[in-house]
């Protein structure tokens, strides 16, 4: 790793800790919403917006634009907050996420929130819409990529592996999916609640192209999209191995914080936690 | 004397390659059913544009939101039960809620469908898709009106709903016939004072035959071919329920949701009581069989038509 390299990475992990205060911020402000898989998806999406695709807020619809499609839609905070630093729309929007009036809706949506791909939160949609918008740009001989974020227990739906077939047989090698593997659902661990694994193998024998990686680690993750993006004739999947509740110590891993926002004393105690770890990495060398 | 018979499906076939050329932007996505929806022709006409979605409904619709989003004109087609109830979630969020420009071109509505049976004999599709907001649903009467329905789809934004049946179906309009198809109109084909007769889809010939057979009675009916479902021509209902002294719906659909249904909410709201009367499927599956003896048995033959407007007369 060369000196640039970790000057970005520290960028990067500084953001992430930023978009993570602004989730326990909001989630702990509208009293409602889902923390555990919004701080699980962190880093892959600041990964993306910050430093790997093609974007550009002051044009949303930009017909050349990469695009990121929140299939997982209930991780709407981790979106909207990296939207809104990236400056989609002002920061003050969050504060006011699922309330009445307000531009941020519970789940994204695409009509009313600039750069809102695709409205989401009935889980399975995301792959399939993902593909339309790749299909388009091999039609239009494109160069834009598309990037689509699944849930791991979100790949429980059968439409999952009919837009897993679909991608393979287009050979939509312009499509990278990212699996937020982070093991947990609503009723419990993903391998009790409806077997996953092997995942690997299952998205292999699709036709995908698979890669495995840390998904909190920022080199792994803009190396994996940059692989991914390189890859000719098959649409790849970037397995991102993941702590739900990653970030905050009493959510890691903790089924309970799937729906579940934070009461008054665990929001101070994540915040602290959250400019610790901050501190921490604007002092690292 | 024999009607003129024209499948409004081959219609839909031929106008999508026309509007291929006119829209290069169009786009075509079927469920493993081109041969009987008809895409197929537009799929050899222009192949890079047509895309096959295997027996994957879901994927096909979100796919098709999918396109939208990037600038396309997205026509979908599979049989009214799949494209509609099997999928309704893909088009409540991807279609209807996100306001994209995807066309849902169903053949195979309603009972005609025949021998097939039940599980393929879709009475619900029109209350399934009118109930969804920013959703245009639509019911032509024959192969012209079908043209003219497509081409109004493609030259005009957001997300819409249109159902056929699968028989050959009687033209009612000549081919240059038929200039007025207006998103939110109907069309009076046959006028008369006593009773109107508020029909779609199939149900337009029946009601034809059956003013022809009133006539010889000296019953004058109006017979209005409704084929704008959603958003409705309610000035015309209005209309019907003054100059008129009852009004009658008749539609392949089940009683519950569909045409009549929008009509008596109207009727209801608007504080304009006249007689009223819906014909439909009553509240039940239906079963195999040939078309006609299905209309027969289910009531909706041009006889059950020409009885009920007797019964409303009295
Ligand atoms: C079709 C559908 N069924 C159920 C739900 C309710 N739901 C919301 S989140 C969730 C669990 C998602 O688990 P996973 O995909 O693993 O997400 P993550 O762990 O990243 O939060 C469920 C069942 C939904 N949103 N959509
Ligand atoms: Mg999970």
């Amino acid at each position: 790793m060369n000196s640039h390299d970790d000057e970005l990475i520290k960028k990067l992990n500084l953001t992430a800790v930023k978009i993570r205060k602004h989730i326990i911020e909001m989630l702990y402000r509208a009293k409602s919403g889902h923390p555990g898989g919004s701080l699980s998806a962190v880093d892959a999406i600041v990964t993306l917006y910050f430093h790997h695709m093609k974007h550009n807020p002051k044009k949303p619809g930009d017909p050349n634009r990469d695009r990121f499609i929140l299939s997982k839609g209930h991780a709407a905070p981790t979106l909207y907050a990296v939207l809104a630093e990236c400056g989609y729309f002002d920061l003050k929007e969050l504060k006011r996420l699922r309330e009445i009036n307000c531009m941020l809706q519970g789940h994204p949506v695409s009509q009313h929130i600039p750069g809102v791909e695709a409205s989401t939160g009935s889980l399975g949609h995301g792959l399939s819409f993902a593909n339309g918008a790749a299909l388009a740009g091999k039609l239009d001989k494109k160069k834009y990529n598309v990037y689509v974020m699944l849930g791991d227990g979100e790949t429980d739906e059968g439409q999952i592996w009919e837009a897993a077939s679909a991608a393979s047989h287009y050979k939509l090698d312009n499509l990278t999916g990212m699996l937020d593997r982070n093991f947990l659902q609503i009723d419990g661990h993903t391998e009790d609640v409806l077997r996953l694994e092997s995942v690997r193998e299952r998205w292999s024998s699709f036709g995908w192209n698979v890669i495995e990686i840390d998904g909190h680690d920022m080199q792994q993750i803009a190396n994996a999209f940059h692989g991914t993006d390189g890859h000719e004739k098959q649409p790849s999947m970037v397995i991102l191995n993941t702590v739900k509740g990653k970030g905050v110590s009493f959510m890691e891993n903790n089924v309970d914080f799937h729906g579940v926002p934070p009461n008054e004393l665990e929001y101070k105690i994540a915040m602290e936690e959250l400019d610790v770890l901050q501190r921490k990495l604007e002092d690292a060398q | 004397m024999s009607k003129e018979m024209v499948n409004p499906r081959i219609a839909y076939g031929e106008t999508l390659i026309e509007l291929g050329k006119k829209h290069p932007n169009l786009v075509v996505l079927d469920a493993d059913l081109s041969k009987s929806t008809k895409t197929i022709m537009f799929a050899k006409k222009y192949p890079n544009r047509f895309f096959e979605m295997g027996i994957a409904e879901a994927n096909m619709i979100s796919t098709a939101a999918g396109l939208a989003s990037c600038g396309k004109i997205v026509f979908a087609s599979t049989f009214a039960v799949f494209a509609t109830g099997r999928v309704y979630d893909q088009i409540r969020m991807d279609v209807a809620y996100s306001n994209a420009n995807v066309k849902i071109f169903a053949t195979h509505g309603g009972i005609s469908v025949g021998k097939d049976g039940a599980s393929h004999q879709m009475i619900e599709d029109i209350a399934l898709m009118r109930v969804l907001p920013n959703m245009m649903v639509f019911a032509p009467s024959d192969a012209t009106q079908t043209r003219r329905i497509v081409e109004c789809m493609a030259s005009n934004y957001g997300p819409m709903y249109a159902r056929v049946g699968r028989a050959n179906a009687p033209l009612i309009y000549k081919k240059d016939d038929l200039k007025e198809v207006k998103i939110g109109k109907g069309i009076i084909i046959e006028d008369g004072d006593d009773i109107s007769i508020i029909a779609c889809g199939t149900m337009v010939d029946h009601a034809l035959d059956a003013r022809k057979l009133l006539l010889k009675e000296g019953i004058k009916t109006r017979v209005v071919d409704m084929y704008s479902i959603k958003p409705i021509d309610k000035k015309l209902i209005l209309k019907c329920a003054k100059e008129t002294n009852a009004i009658i719906t008749t539609e392949e659909h089940s009683i519950i949701g569909g045409l009549g249904s929008v009509v008596s909410e109207i009727l209801a709201e608007e504080e304009c009581p006249c007689k009223f009367k819906r014909m439909g499927i009553r509240d039940i599956f239906c079963e195999s069989g040939e078309p006609k003896d299905l209309f027969a048995k289910y009531g909706l033959s041009a006889n059950h038509v020409v009885k009920t407007v007797k019964k409303m007369m009295k």
